[in-house]
């Protein structure tokens, strides 16, 4: 039953597949991935098209629920791994990294993508490493699954990586257990497993959000220090705008499992265009700000994602619903335009690009006036 | 993880200690405060219409007549060193481990029970090979594909296997491949190393029977723990670090999930090797389980100690093993 649905949605894929326009290294066009349940499809991710080149981070910003960490799921192939996963879920769209296309690909195919072109570093380094196996041995499958080498040169490149991303006293800590390590240190291990292969592409899901306020900022460092030395791509995953702050080159903010803003990442600090976001920078606690001030939090709670509001997804919670005339922010769905220009992308290109876009109603001039008016100065 | 299993045998000891004291005081201090006399329990080693010389020699011989801590020394003294008993003219040697003699058939308790330890042990170890293995593969190929036929059906037997007592699927058994079909023809016990053809032939039926009750267990037990294990944070990372599918289930998966059943494999292993009362019964196996029936229904207070002891034994042994393997498989164990 799964079996066919799967098939028809390759068959379709190869129909319309064609190689990627622009050279980006990672290029992710109309993406979806749904989850069909008793109660109702989950649009986890419903539309999403962005690009990413080697040497650039892109950080991906939302809250829980936005869809973010699906999306670094999807590319990576880790919701069709295995053959129950993929009875679990449709996926449609392209995702084409160096030029080979992942949505259509034999999962097998993809399995082998995996840990060597692309790598992942995951939220909680201590459930995510296996508690049972030590953690030299773990980098040491992680090298030999892509890598024809015996034990003992696979044993002397995770000493080398361990040292790398600054394990003191490698060649004794690699026989250590995950539980003997302090979080940072995990985390640290993870990144080593995660890049012992030289991926092309990292994806970091809330790399720090299970750690210390005082390891954050080093392992945020240490993956731009790699970054800087693999010239690898990095997508990184936040709730936390201050992580992407001085990482990212571009943003991506997703909300109800699409996009809703996108730009340089400066652009997309200094001129916000969605209420969204505006809603998300006004969430941030700043040391500069008078302590009097209360946090702007955004009201309400995300949308469901079986019945995602009609027009567009934020209409509930935004303060500026009615600003557009007609109800039109209630039936229609709001299309990503470039800023200034009012114009729709033909192409998608964050990077290639370098174009600022942003899905709301309101009249570009009106977005300027209220947030340069109303939001700035509050921030 | 040497200290560790210092620190665990040292505690084993400790509790067979107390599971002999507390064993030896039900049957020889209860009686006493529910009013039996010394006599009433001499009277029992002895024939039918004693004399008084007869009852007081037994009392003395037995040293029924001391206080009771003193004769759970002499008991646990026995079982290291052996005791000489005198009956009258005759004098009989207790072997090391004496549990002393038995009521009724004034045979020693541990020969007795040696020369059924064999049948318990085949009959345990047969089974628990088949549970195990069939119960763990039927749960993982449950786990990896939910709500599927194959997970439907093996549920389904499962359930019927927790559900159904040993007494009725063993005799349904006899009475299918013993009597209407007689495949496996019924014989008294033959040692393996006599003929293993025929030791191998005995022991099919209650095997199968006792492993049945056991894999259903197992395999819903295998699958509980499957399913959780591979929804894990691991299993995720496994996945990305490119690993095939197989080697995320079993090296990554089943390894996990193995621990709680190591440890239910434990106790249950130590339960059956005290004497699977009811398998035994049912196929007529002369095991130690048959003979604690035995000594049971004859109010054999020697025999029942002795079994009951053995019982204790294993179980105690078999929980250490357990915890020595779980240290072994789980290196955050050895630090506590």
């Amino acid at each position: 039953m799964t079996d066919s649905s799967e098939d028809r949605t390759a068959a379709e894929a190869a129909t319309t597949k064609t190689a990627p326009q622009t050279s980006a290294f990672l290029d992710v066009r109309d993406l979806k991935v749904h989850f069909p349940t008793d109660d109702g499809v989950v649009k986890s991710v419903d539309g999403l098209t962005f690009s990413l080149e080697k040497g650039k981070t892109l950080g991906i910003v939302g809250e829980s629920g936005s869809g973010k960490s699906v999306t670094s799921l999807a590319v990576m192939g880790l919701h069709r791994a295995s053959r129950q996963q993929r009875n679990k879920v449709r996926m449609s769209g392209e995702i084409w990294l160096d030029g080979k296309e992942l949505v259509s690909a034999d999962p097998d195919e993809v399995r082998r993508l995996r840990g060597r072109e692309m790598a992942m570093i995951f939220q909680d380094p201590l459930s995510a490493l296996h508690p049972f196996y030590s953690i030299g041995s773990q980098i040491v499958e992680a090298y030999r699954v892509h890598n024809d080498v015996d034990k003992k040169t696979a044993r002397k490149r995770a000493i080398e990586m361990l040292d790398r991303v600054g394990i003191p006293q490698p060649d004794k800590r690699v026989d250590d257990h995950p539980h003997q390590f302090s979080g940072g240190m995990r985390q640290r291990a993870m990144i080593a497993m995660a890049l012992v292969n030289n991926p092309e592409l990292l994806i970091a899901d809330e790399p720090t959000t299970a750690l210390d306020v005082t390891v954050q900022a080093q392992i945020l460092d240490l993956i731009r220090d790699l970054q800087k030395e693999f010239g690898s791509a990095v997508i990184i995953i936040t709730h936390d705008l201050g992580v992407v702050a001085e990482l990212a080159d571009d943003l991506l903010v997703m909300y109800g499992g699409r996009c809703i803003e996108r730009g340089p990442a400066e652009k997309v600090f200094y001129e916000p265009q969605h209420p969204y976001t505006w809603g998300l920078l006004g969430s941030m606690p700043r040391i500069d700000r008078e302590q009097t001030e209360r946090l702007i939090p955004v009201k309400g709670s995300p949308p469901s994602l079986i019945n995602v509001p009609s027009g567009c997804a934020f209409n509930p919670r935004c303060p500026y619903a009615d600003v557009p005339k007609d109800n039109l922010t209630r039936t229609v769905r709001p299309e990503l335009r470039e800023a200034g220009s009012g114009g729709t992308p033909a192409n998608g290109g964050v990077a290639g690009g370098g174009g600022h876009f942003s899905a709301c109603h309101m009249a570009p001039e009106e977005r300027k006036r209220i947030w340069t008016e109303e939001i700035a100065p509050k921030l | 993880m040497f200290s560790y299993i210092i620190r665990r045998l040292i505690s084993a000891v400790i509790l067979l200690l107390i599971v002999s004291a507390v064993t030896f005081g039900i049957f020889f201090l209860l009686p006493k405060l529910a009013g039996q006399s010394t006599d009433q329990l001499a009277q029992q080693y002895i024939g039918k219409a004693p004399t008084a010389a007869d009852i007081a020699a037994v009392k003395k011989n037995l040293g029924l007549d001391k206080p009771v801590y003193e004769q759970y020394w002499d008991f646990l003294k026995g079982i290291f060193a052996g005791v000489d008993y005198k009956f009258g003219p005759e004098a009989a040697k207790c072997h090391v481990p004496c549990f002393g003699y038995s009521f009724k058939t004034h045979i020693e308790v541990w020969p007795e029970i040696q020369s059924r330890l064999p049948v318990t042990l085949s009959l345990a170890a047969g089974a628990a090979v088949l549970w195990v293995v069939s119960g763990v593969a039927t749960g993982v190929l449950s786990a990896l594909r939910p709500g599927s036929f194959f997970d439907r059906a093996a549920m389904g037997v499962a359930l019927a296997g927790v559900s159904l007592p040993m007494f009725f699927t063993g005799a349904l058994a006899l009475a299918l491949f013993t009597y209407q079909w007689p495949i496996f023809e019924r014989s008294d016990y033959v040692p393996l190393l006599d003929n293993p053809f025929l030791w191998a032939r005995t022991l099919v039926l209650p095997w199968v029977t006792l492993a049945f009750l056991y894999s259903a267990l197992y395999a819903r037990l295998t699958r509980a723990g499957m399913l959780e294990t591979l929804a894990e944070d691991f299993i995720r990372t496994a996945r990305a670090k490119g690993l095939p599918e197989r080697k995320v289930v079993v090296r990554h998966g089943l390894r996990a999930a193995l621990t709680p059943i190591i440890t239910v494999f434990g106790m249950d292993l130590g339960l059956l090797l005290g004497g699977a009362l009811i398998t035994e019964q049912v196929f007529s196996l002369k095991g130690v389980g048959a003979f604690a029936v035995e000594a049971i229904n004859a109010n054999d207070l020697p025999n029942i100690l002795g079994v009951t002891l053995l019982a204790a034994f294993f179980i105690v042994i078999c929980n250490l093993v357990v915890d020595v393997l779980y240290a072994a498989v789980d290196p955050r164990v050895r630090l506590s």
